[in-house]
């Protein structure tokens, strides 16, 4: 789509950014040592911790990611939402409390706290690191798809810009600045989401969403005995047909201009395309991108309010939003992709959607009665890993040594469930709305909520936009502290023993800080594309299969060992990478056939996390010997 | 707002009952999230069951899962913060920050 940028959004955005710098400006003053490096000195008041942690935890994942998913597949993307959730219970009843009595500055700090073990401070740093990495591709993913529309510039221009503020906000003052731009843009995201939703509730769903909607067309034909295509329209001349599994798709031609139509048992139904030619030319709908014909879509094909055909609903409540959504009918537009004649193709079909369909799973993770049994485990494991994830995600971790006290940890959590969860409601209301609004732009899913809240007005879309971006800029800051702690504290300090003064462990982290924002720039670039949900999912998996089992056993086994906490973390690590590496979906990205992929596995947390406390237990008990030396956990 | 050293924690008396606590109710919640999974997986067409309002099983067992977390969290809370207060006595209070 083509992206005209307003002077609103671009003045929003400076001055969220030029504020964002001021405030990591000010806090570098007071951050001079390393406890106010990593761990913002341990003094922030729960609440403020609490709303950080949502402003941590709302990822592009949650906002951008999610809402996209919801867009294209309804409740599917909603499951996202409530495992993330659901995972904020596991971190408050399980892990808050004993984490903030074990550790220091970092989660590394907690699992070696009875140890004093070179490989437990090894491979937990280096699964911070991979996990960090993983969660943060997506969030660099995100602020790049978010910068065309609002600054009308290139995807990598988004990338470099986050990746140069971030830096800029850990370098200066690490956890401190941190966690007040994280809580300003928590706070900023849960009031806006909840304005965003009130006008989807009070615009209700229409047939014709906005008058600029494209009206899709359907032309006569007749097929005869053998598949020659007659066609009503002496406007359109036909081109050529292609079958791409059971579907037919019909190339016409009207006024020099190629478009892409599915044949259907009596007519031609209208098609959007994308089609790069062989001498390198990128037609959109047939046309150059300039000529802006490749519009947005989305909508209603039938609305039912209390048993009765409508054309508008008019106003809906919360409830009644979703109930009519229910009864109606929705069209999506589904992708398919192709070769003709040497050049690729790519189409989005429309597909009437039931809306008791897009009400409950099943349109993206295949779980009804023709699913396979692999296609239920997958569904398993994505659920199992988004349970077990956040309890082990290390940015999230570390957020429990900036309170003074286990009962501020413990509150604090509260204040991020409640936030947090009261966010992932509002997803759905977001989602769903991009999703029969005509504002979806099937080149990117994660621009569904902003192009939704363009939809009511550029003033709206300027504001979800900028907290967009500040979304980004609150989670890669936190996973960048989160990095450069695992660095400069767990391997040079602890781990190399590199004799270091209190201002050189603070440079050291800033050094790291710059090197890791480095890194995560160029991720960023490379997976330009990716649905951030997706991406965030898999960090997940990695997290829970190597870091929460090493935190689980060492809470509630004493018979844990250090040799079995890092044999755990290894084999946790690499179980899950190594299944996602060979999974389904990543030959999709190596452009290979997903039917041949090694694993059929897309989640690899079914396998990975039961191996993982497998292999804790087994090491454990043949190293016993070695907890002789074990010291005792604070209390 | 001061950012000096972190902070040093005090003996929590409580820490056993808390900790039994927080897994029961980890384990409650588990098992309704569990049902959501399993109900998805044996009959996924139950999910379009209308419960409330016009409103389907999925929707109100999704929005139930995240509505459970705040409350077993405020409940939770408020229990340990009883146990903390009555199994910590105030003269060995040695934690800055709120904790006995």
């Amino acid at each position: 789509m083509i992206y005209t940028t307003s002077p609103i959004a671009i003045g929003l955005f400076l001055f969220f950014v030029s504020f964002v710098l001021f405030l990591s400006f000010y806090f570098a003053k007071k951050t001079k040592t390393s406890a106010s490096y990593f761990a913002a000195g341990g003094t922030i008041h729960w609440a403020v911790n609490g709303i950080a942690f949502a402003g941590d935890y709302l990822s592009a994942a949650s906002f951008l990611g999610i809402c996209g998913m919801i867009a294209y597949y309804g409740f599917d993307g909603f499951l996202y939402s409530i495992g993330y959730l659901a995972g904020w219970v596991v971190a408050l009843f399980v892990v808050a409390e004993p984490m903030k009595r074990l550790g220091k500055y970092t989660f590394t700090d907690a699992l070696d706290s009875q140890f004093n073990s070179k490989s437990i401070q090894l491979l937990a740093t280096i699964s911070t690191l991979v996990v960090s990495i993983c969660y943060l591709i997506p969030q660099m993913v995100g602020a790049g798809a978010l910068v065309t529309p609002l600054l009308g510039l290139p995807h990598w221009v988004g990338v470099v810009m986050v990746g140069a503020i971030v830096i800029f906000i850990v370098a200066t003052a690490g956890m401190t600045s941190t966690t007040y731009v994280q809580f300003i843009k928590g706070g900023l995201l849960i009031v806006f989401s909840t304005i965003l939703s009130v006008y989807i509730f009070s615009n209700g769903i229409n047939l014709k969403p906005h008058a600029d909607y494209h009206e899709f067309k359907t032309i006569p034909v007749v097929v005869d005995e053998n598949g020659e295509v007659s066609i009503s329209d002496s406007e359109y001349a036909f081109a050529d047909k292609t079958t791409v599994k059971d579907d037919t798709f019909v190339k016409l031609i009207k006024d020099s201009v190629p478009s892409w139509w599915k044949l259907k048992k009596d007519h031609l139904e209208e098609t959007i395309s994308i089609e790069k030619t062989t001498d390198g030319k990128v037609l959109f709908n047939g046309e150059p991108k300039e000529k802006g014909k490749f519009y947005s879509v989305g909508h209603a094909s039938r609305i039912v309010v209390d048993g009765k055909e409508v054309e508008k609903s008019g106003h809906l409540g919360p409830g009644s939003f979703l109930s009519t959504i229910d009864n109606s009918e929705i069209v999506r537009f589904l992708p398919v992709k192709f070769k003709h004649n040497g050049n690729s193709v790519s189409l989005w079909q429309q597909t009437v959607t039931k809306g008791s369909k897009i009400m409950r799973p099943g349109l993206l993770f295949k779980i009804d009665g023709n699913s396979t049994f692999l296609q239920k485990l997958n569904f398993i494991s994505l659920m199992l890993a988004l349970f077990l994830g956040t309890a082990a995600l290390p940015h999230i971790l570390i957020r429990y040594y900036t309170v003074p006290s286990q009962k501020d940890a413990r509150k604090s959590t509260i204040v991020a469930i409640a936030a947090i969860g009261f966010f992932y409601i509002l997803t759905l209301y977001m989602g769903l709305g991009a999703m029969v609004n005509g504002v979806l732009d099937v080149e990117s899913s994660n621009m569904s909520a902003p192009l939704l809240a363009k939809f009511f007005g550029v003033g709206l879309f300027s504001i979800i936009s900028a907290i967009a971006f500040a979304t980004v800029l609150g989670t890669v800051s936190g996973l960048i502290v989160a990095a450069s702690g695992a660095v400069a504290h767990d391997l040079m300090d602890r781990f190399l023993a590199i004799k270091m003064t209190d201002t050189q462990k603070v440079r050291a982290g800033k050094l790291s800080a710059v090197v890791v924002g480095a890194l995560a720039i160029m991720m960023g670039i490379i997976f330009k594309g990716v649905n951030v949900s997706f991406l965030v999912g898999l960090a997940f998996a990695v997290a829970a299969s190597a870091n929460l089992p090493a935190i689980l056993m060492l809470l509630f086994w004493k018979g844990t060992t250090a040799k079995g906490i890092a044999a755990s973390i290894f084999v946790g690590m690499t179980a899950s990478l190594s299944i996602i590496a060979l999974s389904p979906t990543m030959y999709e990205v190596y452009g290979l056939d997903p039917a041949t992929a090694i694993i059929p596995l897309s989640n690899p947390g079914i396998i990975s996390i039961p191996l993982s406390f497998i292999t804790l237990v087994v090491v454990s008990i043949i190293t016993k010997k070695d907890n002789s030396t074990k010291i005792s956990a604070p209390v | 707002m001061l950012h000096g050293p972190a902070a040093k924690l005090g003996k929590d008396n409580a820490s056993a009952v808390k900790s039994k606590l927080g897994l029961k109710l980890f384990a409650v919640y588990a098992l309704i999230y569990a049902g959501f999974v399993v109900i998805n997986m044996v009959d996924p067409n139950m999910m379009e069951m209308k419960i409330v309002a016009g409103l389907n099983l999925a929707v109100v067992y999704g929005f139930g899962l995240i509505i459970l977390a705040i409350i077993m969290g405020i409940i939770y809370n408020g229990i340990c913060t009883n146990c903390e207060d009555s199994m910590n006595k105030p003269e060995k209070n040695t934690e800055k920050g709120g904790e006995k």
